[in-house]
C-alpha cells in the first residue's frame, strides 16, 4: 500500500517528465532586432501549470495534452494567446503596448450608457436623434425630445420657443461648446440661428447644472456640439424644400491642411417668401425670411502635446417680415396704413478654445475659453420700434485634476463676462453694461459602484447683482443593477432683458409699464430661483427586449422673478414678484425597443406653473397642465448599403389658460382656457448609400388649426389687438422633401 | 564594510531616482464584466499611492497609474487578488474567488460566454 502512495506521488512528475514544451520569447520593441525577453509569464489557460522565460528568453514547462491555449504575457506588452497541438519548440514574438503613451484629446463621444453613471440627470442626444426631424435648426431639433417643450410658433416672428421644467428658454442656459450662445439680445430668436445640421449631438441637463458655465441657469443647461473639421465629412450638402415655400440649403467643406491642422467652411442659407393666409384673417401665417449664416472653424490637434485648439468665426444675416397681407414695408413702415413688422438681424461672433491634457498625467488637464459677440437687432412691430445691439465679452479658464486618485476629480477656474447693451424700446432709450468675475470650484466624487456626487460653488462679483454665491449640488445612487435615483440642488440668478426675452408682446396694442423703480435692471432687481429635483431611471428587459423608465420630480421656486403680467388686455406690467412663483413639473418616460430596429417612446407631463400676479395667484398663460408624447422609429435592416427610415411622433396636450381678456369689448374676449391639441408629424428617409439619402415628411398630418391666433385682426390698431394667443398650429400640414449627400 | 557601503549607498541612491510620483504600469487582469471592472479598480484605489486605475473589460488589461513612494505593483496585485480577480503573476485564492458574484466567475466558460452574448 505505502509503496502505491509514494508512486502515485510520484505520478505528477513522471507525467511532467514525460513531454515538455520548449521555445524562445523575443521582445519586439528593440529595434525589431528580436533579443530575448526576460521574465515573460507563460501559463496554460485555465490551469495553474506556468512557467516564466529565463534572461535568454528560453522556457521549458509541461506540455498538458488537451488544454492547448497558451497565453504569453509580459508587463507593457500585449498579451498573446497561442494554440500548442504538440509539443514542438516554438518561438515567439512579444509586442509593446504603446497606448499607455498616447493620449486621446478628442474623445467627446455620445455615450447613452453614461446616463446611468453621471450624478446629473443628463440626456444626451446623438446626431441620429437629430435627423428624425428633418430638423431646420435648433430649436426644432427638440421636436422629438419629451424632456423639452417646443411652443407653436407664434404668428408674428415664425420662431418655435422652447421650454424645460416648465419655464421658457431664458430660464435655460443654452451654449455651444460650454460657451453660453442663446443670451441677452439673441434670447427670442437666438435657437433659429442655430442651424441644425451644425450640430452634433445635444447634451440636456435637467435642474441645477454645472457651476463651471456660470451662475445664470435654473431650470436646466443645454450644450449643442458643433460638426468639427476633423470627425465631419468633407463635403456635406443638405437641401430641403417645404410645401409652404420653405427652402433651405447647407453645406458643409472640411479639409485637412496637415496632419495637425483642419478647417471647415459651414454655409446655410433659408428662404420663404410666399404668402399664405389659409385662415382668411387677413394677417400672414408665417412669416416671409431670409437667413445667411456662415461659420469658418479651424482646429489644431497635437496628441503628442496633449493639445487642441478651435477658432471659430461666424457671421449671420436674418430678415422677417410679417403682418398684414397687404403690407408693403416701402410705404407701410410705422404707419396705420396697414400693419407690419420687420425684423433685421445682424450678428458676428468670433471664438477661440484651447484645451491641454498632460501627456503624463492623464488627469490634469487646461481649458480655456474665450468669445466676442457683436448682435444687432433693428426692428418695429405694427408701430412699436424696438432696437437693441448687444456686445459681449465671456472668458472662461478651467483646470481639472484629482485629489489623492481618480475617484476624486476637481475642477476649479474663473470667468470673466462682459455685456453691454443699447435699447431703444417703448420710446426710450435704455442702455446699461454689465460686469461680471467669478471663481468656481467643483468637486465629483465616483465610488465606482453605488455613488456619484458632484458638489460645486461659484462665487461672483457682478456690478449689477452684487457680490453672491452659487452653490449647486447631484447626487446619483444606484442600489440595484441599471438603476439610478438622483437628486438635486442648485440656486440660480440673473438678469431678465425684459424687453429682448418678451419683444413678441410689442406685435399688441399693449401698453408697457414697468412698475419699480429700485432697481438696477430697468429699474427691477435681479430674479434669484432655487431649483429642486428628484429622478428614478431603471432599465428592464420585457419579454426579452430592453426596455427603461424614468420618473423625475422638479420644483422650481422663484425668490424673485421679474413678473410679465398680462392680466389686463390693454398693459403688459413688469415688476418684482410679491408671494409665490413656482414651477412643479412631473415627467414619466418609457423607452421600449418593441423588437429589432423599432423603438417606442413615451411620455407623460404633468405641470403646475404658478404666479402670484397683482390680480391673485394665476397658472401661467399658454402652459398645459398635461402632456403626452410619443415617438415610434423604425429602421430596415441594411441590405445593399442602404435602408429606409420611418419615424413617427404624436403630441397632444391639454388646454391652456388663456390672459385674462375681460377688459375686451364683447367680440375680442376670450374662454379662459383654450382647446386641447394633438398633433402628428411623420418622416420617411431612404437612405440609398453612406452617401446619398433622400428624406419625405409631413408636419403636422391631421391639419390642425387654431381658429383665431390674432386677436382683433380686422382692427389692428384698435385697443384689443394682440397676436400672443397661440396654443396651438397656425399653419395647417405641411409637408417637406429633401436630400443629404456626403462625402467622405 | 566599506565596500558595502558604498555599494548600499549606490543602490539607494538609484533606487530613490527611480522614484516616479506618476509611475504608470499595465497588468493583465481576469474578469467578465462591468461588475468585475468597479470591483477591480476599487480594489486598487484601497492601495494608497494609487492615482488612477483603468480596467478594460475586452483587453483584460489594467492600466494603473500610481506614487513609487507610497506603493508598487506587487502590493496593488496582493489587494486585487484578495477581491479575487487573477492577475498575469497571481492568482486569488479560492475563498478570495468564491467571494465574487456568481455574473463575474470568470474562471467559468459558461459565464464568460454568456457575456460574450450580451
Amino acid at each position: 500500500m505505502k509503496k502505491l502512495v509514494i508512486l502515485l506521488s510520484f505520478m505528477p512528475f513522471l507525467m511532467a517528465a514525460q513531454e515538455q514544451l520548449k521555445g524562445v520569447v523575443y521582445d519586439a520593441s528593440i529595434d525589431n532586432t528580436n533579443q530575448p525577453l526576460f521574465g515573460a509569464n507563460l501559463i496554460w489557460s485555465g490551469t495553474k501549470v506556468g512557467a516564466s522565460t529565463d534572461i535568454d528568453g528560453k522556457f521549458s514547462l509541461p506540455f498538458v495534452d488537451g488544454n492547448n491555449k497558451l497565453i504569453i504575457s509580459y508587463v507593457g506588452f500585449k498579451s498573446d494567446t497561442l494554440t500548442i497541438t504538440s509539443a514542438k519548440p516554438i518561438q515567439h514574438v512579444l509586442r509593446p503596448t504603446n497606448d499607455l503613451d498616447e493620449v486621446v484629446v478628442n474623445s467627446r463621444k455620445i455615450a447613452t450608457s453614461r446616463s446611468y453613471l453621471k450624478a446629473e440627470n443628463t440626456m444626451f442626444v446623438s446626431s441620429d436623434e437629430l435627423l428624425k426631424a428633418a430638423c431646420c435648426n435648433l430649436s426644432e431639433s427638440f421636436e422629438t425630445n419629451p424632456s423639452i417643450d417646443v411652443n407653436f410658433s407664434d404668428a408674428v416672428s415664425g420662431t418655435k420657443q422652447i421650454k424645460m421644467l416648465g419655464l421658457a428658454s431664458p430660464y435655460i442656459l443654452i451654449a455651444t461648446e460650454n460657451i453660453p450662445a442663446i443670451r441677452g439680445a439673441s434670447q427670442a430668436y437666438g435657437l433659429s440661428f442655430i442651424p441644425g445640421t451644425w450640430v452634433e449631438s445635444i447634451q440636456i441637463t435637467k435642474g441645477a447644472g454645472s457651476v463651471v458655465n456660470g451662475f445664470e441657469s435654473i431650470a436646466g443647461q443645454i450644450n449643442a456640439e458643433l460638426v468639427k473639421p476633423t470627425t465631419d465629412d468633407a463635403l456635406f450638402v443638405n437641401l430641403y424644400g417645404g410645401s409652404n415655400g420653405r427652402l433651405e440649403l447647407n453645406t458643409h467643406i472640411n479639409t485637412t491642411l496637415s496632419d495637425k491642422w483642419s478647417t471647415g467652411l459651414y454655409v446655410h442659407g433659408n428662404t420663404h417668401q410666399e404668402k399664405h393666409d389659409d385662415n382668411n384673417d387677413g394677417f400672414l401665417d408665417m412669416p416671409l425670411y431670409k437667413q445667411i449664416n456662415v461659420m469658418n472653424r479651424w482646429q489644431f490637434t497635437n496628441p503628442e502635446k496633449g493639445i487642441v485648439t478651435f477658432f471659430n468665426l461666424r457671421y449671420l444675416d436674418d430678415a422677417k417680415q410679417s403682418g398684414q397681407i397687404n403690407f408693403n414695408p416701402n410705404t407701410d413702415k410705422l404707419t396705420t396704413n396697414a400693419w407690419g413688422s420687420e425684423i433685421d438681424t445682424k450678428r458676428y461672433e468670433l471664438s477661440a478654445k484651447l484645451g491641454y491634457v498632460n501627456p503624463e498625467i492623464p488627469w490634469q488637464s487646461l481649458g480655456v475659453q474665450f468669445a466676442f459677440s457683436n448682435h444687432e437687432q433693428e426692428s418695429y412691430f405694427g408701430l412699436n420700434q424696438y432696437n437693441i445691439e448687444h456686445t459681449s465679452i465671456y472668458s472662461n479658464v478651467i483646470y481639472n485634476s484629482i485629489i489623492d486618485d481618480s475617484r476624486h476629480k476637481i475642477k476649479t477656474g474663473v470667468n470673466f463676462t462682459y455685456d453691454a447693451y443699447n435699447e431703444f424700446a417703448i420710446m426710450q432709450d435704455f442702455g446699461r453694461t454689465e460686469r461680471s468675475f467669478g471663481g468656481f470650484f467643483e468637486y465629483a466624487f465616483d465610488d465606482l459602484e453605488y455613488f456619484t456626487l458632484t458638489a460645486g460653488l461659484r462665487a461672483d462679483t457682478h456690478n449689477l447683482l452684487g457680490q453672491f454665491i452659487t452653490p449647486r449640488l447631484h447626487m446619483r445612487y444606484s442600489p440595484w443593477g441599471k438603476s439610478a435615483f438622483r437628486a438635486s440642488v442648485g440656486r440660480g440668478k440673473r438678469s431678465a432683458n425684459i424687453f429682448a426675452e418678451n419683444q413678441n408682446l410689442f406685435a399688441s396694442s399693449r401698453n408697457f409699464s414697468i412698475l419699480n423703480n429700485n432697481g438696477n435692471i430697468y429699474g427691477l432687481d435681479p430674479e434669484i430661483a432655487w431649483n429642486y429635483g428628484l429622478s428614478y431611471l431603471q432599465g428592464f428587459n420585457l419579454f426579452g427586449r430592453k426596455a427603461d423608465i424614468t420618473l423625475d420630480f422638479y420644483r422650481t421656486d422663484f425668490k424673485n422673478q421679474v413678473v410679465v403680467d398680462l392680466e389686463n388686455a390693454q398693459e403688459v406690467n413688469f415688476y418684482n414678484l410679491e408671494g409665490d412663483s413656482y414651477a412643479n413639473s412631473f415627467q414619466a418616460e418609457l423607452n421600449y425597443n418593441v423588437f429589432s430596429h423599432f423603438d417606442l417612446r413615451t411620455a407623460y407631463k404633468f405641470y403646475d406653473v404658478k404666479t402670484e400676479y397683482k390680480s391673485g395667484k394665476l397658472i401661467k398663460p399658454l402652459t398645459p397642465k398635461h402632456r403626452f408624447f410619443a415617438n415610434a422609429s423604425y429602421e430596415t435592416e441594411i441590405r445593399n448599403n442602404s435602408m429606409w427610415k420611418f419615424d413617427l411622433t404624436y403630441n397632444w396636450l391639454s388646454q391652456q389658460r388663456f390672459a385674462s381678456t375681460l377688459n375686451n369689448p364683447n367680440q375680442y374676449r376670450l374662454d379662459d382656457f383654450s382647446n386641447t391639441v394633438a398633433t402628428l408629424n411623420a418622416q420617411v428617409t431612404k437612405v440609398f448609400s453612406p452617401k446619398f439619402e433622400v428624406y419625405l415628411g409631413g408636419e403636422n398630418l391631421t391639419n390642425v388649426k387654431q381658429d383665431n391666433p390674432i386677436v382683433s385682426a380686422d382692427n389692428p390698431f384698435g385697443t384689443s389687438f394682440d397676436t400672443n394667443f397661440v396654443y396651438g398650429p397656425v399653419f395647417g400640414s405641411m409637408y417637406y422633401a429633401g436630400l443629404r449627400y456626403k462625402l467622405k | 564594510m566599506k565596500k558595502i557601503v558604498l555599494v548600499l549607498l549606490m543602490l539607494t541612491t538609484t533606487i530613490t531616482f527611480a522614484q516616479d510620483k506618476n509611475k504608470r504600469a499595465s497588468v493583465e487582469v481576469d474578469g467578465v464584466c462591468m461588475m468585475c471592472k468597479s470591483r477591480i479598480e476599487k480594489a486598487c484605489f484601497k492601495t494608497k499611492g494609487v492615482k488612477s486605475a483603468v480596467w478594460n473589460v475586452d483587453t483584460h488589461e489594467l492600466k494603473l497609474i500610481f506614487d513609487e513612494n507610497k506603493t508598487n505593483l506587487e502590493t496593488i496585485q496582493q489587494n486585487i487578488i484578495a477581491v479575487g480577480h487573477d492577475t498575469k503573476t497571481l492568482k486569488a485564492s479560492d475563498d478570495a474567488y468564491a467571494s465574487v458574484h456568481a455574473c463575474c466567475k470568470y474562471r467559468d466558460e459558461e459565464v464568460i460566454d454568456d457575456h460574450k452574448k450580451e
